[in-house]
């Protein structure tokens, strides 16, 4: 397909917006997980922005695509941009994490444009594909996408998962993985290694690309060519940083789960402004 | 003789009646569809059945993605593998998102019998007691089954109904099942004897021992141990002065806790629990496990007797 380049550049632009308010939102909440939420962010801003059929004033319009954020950590990148898109005012942006509101520490339903729980890692691959198979069984013809974690699929779940996924044939699923190669204890290649990866997903029988998961163009292309393969399901494996777009977050493990002080704070929203 | 049932085949039979009626009923099985009897359901409908291989968590985890799309869901194996093997599946995606899917467990306790301790769920009940937003069902045999199974259909929300591999005798004057209801099959004054699953017709045999020795006992059927009927159970401890509660199960966390915990914070009874203790199962035939971790009728009798002579 040929992309608009002005597109792409809308698309990186909130991006940017959509990295500023992850920043704003979990300094406020003074705990949460920036690095993924960062190095997710440009995939989610493409699925919401350009690739899903979705409408935020109907949240439960059943031909809508479905999203499950398998890594539920990073549900600050999903809030953003559920809040950019008007599923709810942005003022609750700022209640992350506080007791009673509709945004939680990990997605949970009280959220309009959450579907299912996350948060326990390994599971979300599955939820994905039982909303596959309900799309077949109910004759719809909308699509599932699911964004994994590169750590979380260490999980054996997420492998039972993929089985079952190729098994069933299950062409109107495609899964994301955010692969930014840190998780809590350090690097993914020195706490459980993963490669070869795609020789993984591909033996399990899912159409496989590889990209750059900050290359906005890449990640529409390949999101895009998901939509024609026939028979099997696919996989992005989008190479990305943790941490992307703030400069003293990228690659740093700490960052997984610890929020900017005031004064990274500021250093991170002059960076993104 | 009383008619004797499958659970697992009155199971399978609801479900194709189900099926029939509901075109958003699906159902799931980790490869026991023989035995949990899906199997029925996948035949009539192989559309709308989905067998994931030996993989429970999987199971549970689609099971919620298929509920959260309207589907009305049913996912079956055995007990120990549906509540132990994919109990996070269950807590984490299925209950807190509070979604339609209906787990309906087979082959619980110590009357799987010869397969052994491996596959004799004994802790199901404890650890999905424990799980909010999720009710709890064992029913006594083949026709209060397909009412559980039905009430769980009509009733939004995930459920664990638990079953037996053995057939089992179906209870004759049994009101029909109500959840949240327990009902009382037989009055008596001295002790009230409240049971789940097949340890019902045990209590109606110790009823009758403890006639003969002049002891009038009254017999709950409490197949809804979450929600429990806390308006029975209290009036059962009010009206005699004990009871004993009985279940195929240890005595930790079951219905023997579920009723215990109500009387402690709500008026002390004197409570006698007949179930496991502490151990786990082992290959045998089913009457001869009964005796073996003292769940028959004499062993009630005899926990009714010490706990009136202990007043």
């Amino acid at each position: 397909m040929v992309i608009d380049s002005r597109k792409i550049r809308e698309l990186e632009k909130k991006a940017r917006q959509v990295r500023l308010m992850i920043v704003e939102m979990l300094a406020r909440a003074g705990s949460g997980h920036p690095g993924g939420s960062l190095s997710s962010t440009d995939i989610l801003t493409a699925l919401y922005f350009s690739v899903m059929r979705h409408r935020p004033n109907d949240p439960d319009w059943p031909d809508r695509d479905r999203f499950h954020l398998s890594k539920g950590h990073c549900c600050p990148a999903l809030y953003a941009v559920l809040a950019l898109q008007g599923y709810f005012p942005k003022e609750e942006l700022t209640r992350l994490r506080q007791l009673g509101c509709i945004l939680q520490g990990h997605p949970d339903r009280h959220t309009p444009g959450v579907d299912v729980c996350s948060g326990s890692l390994g599971q979300g691959l599955s939820v994905a594909l039982g909303m596959s198979l309900a799309a077949r069984v109910s004759g719809r013809d909308y699509r599932t996408y699911c964004l994994l974690g590169d750590g979380e699929i260490q999980e054996g779940n997420v492998w039972e998962a993929a089985m079952a996924a190729a098994h069933f044939h299950c062409d109107n699923l495609c899964a994301i993985v955010d692969y930014n190669n840190y998780q809590i204890d350090g690097r993914v290649s020195d706490v459980m290694a993963l490669e070869p990866l795609a020789d993984k997903w591909r033996s399990f029988g899912w159409y496989v690309q590889a990209i750059d998961g900050h290359n906005m163009a890449a990640i529409i292309k390949a999101l895009e060519g998901t939509k024609k393969v026939k028979e099997r399901p696919s996989v992005i494996i989008a190479k990305t940083i943790k941490g992307k777009g703030v400069s003293f977050m990228e690659n740093v493990a700490d960052f997984h789960g610890r929020v900017p002080n005031k004064d990274e704070t500021s250093l991170a929203i002059k960076e993104l402004s | 003789m009383p008619e004797l049932l499958y659970q697992r085949d009155v199971y399978g039979q609801t479900l194709v009646e189900l099926g029939r009626r509901c075109a958003d009923v699906v159902v799931c099985d980790a490869d026991l569809s023989g035995s949990t009897r899906t199997a029925f359901f996948g035949k009539e409908f192989p559309q709308r059945f989905f067998n994931f291989g030996v993989a429970e968590q999987n199971m549970m985890a689609t099971a919620a993605g298929l509920a959260s799309c309207g589907k009305v869901v049913f996912a079956s194996t055995f007990a120990m593998f549906a509540s132990g093997r994919a109990w996070e599946q269950i807590r984490n995606t299925i209950c807190y998102s509070n979604l339609d899917v209906k787990i309906v467990a087979t082959h619980a306790g110590v009357t799987v019998g010869p397969d052994g301790a491996s596959h004799q769920a004994l802790e199901d009940l404890a650890i999905m007691r424990a799980i909010p937003n999720l009710r709890v069902i064992v029913p006594c045999d083949g026709p209060e089954t397909r009412e559980a199974v039905l009430a769980a259909f009509e009733t939004p929300g995930p459920f664990y109904i638990r079953l037996g591999r053995a057939k089992v005798p179906t209870i004759e004057g049994r009101q029909p099942f109500v959840l949240g209801k327990g009902a009382l099959l037989a009055d008596g004054k001295d002790v009230a004897l409240i049971a789940c699953g097949v340890m019902v017709l045990e209590v109606l045999k110790a009823r009758e021992e403890l006639a003969k020795k002049g002891i009038s006992a009254q017999v709950i059927n409490m197949a809804s141990v979450k929600p429990l009927d806390e308006g029975l159970v209290r009036r059962a401890a009010a009206g005699t002065k004990g009871l004993v509660v009985c279940e195929e199960h240890s005595v930790t966390g079951g219905l023997g806790s579920a009723v215990a915990e109500f009387c402690a914070e709500n008026g002390p009874a004197r409570m006698a629990f007949i179930g496991v203790r502490n151990k786990f199962g082992q290959s045998g035939a089913e009457p001869d496990l009964m005796k073996e971790y003292r769940l028959t009728a004499s062993d009630i009798v005899a926990a009714a007797q010490r706990l009136l002579s202990s007043q």
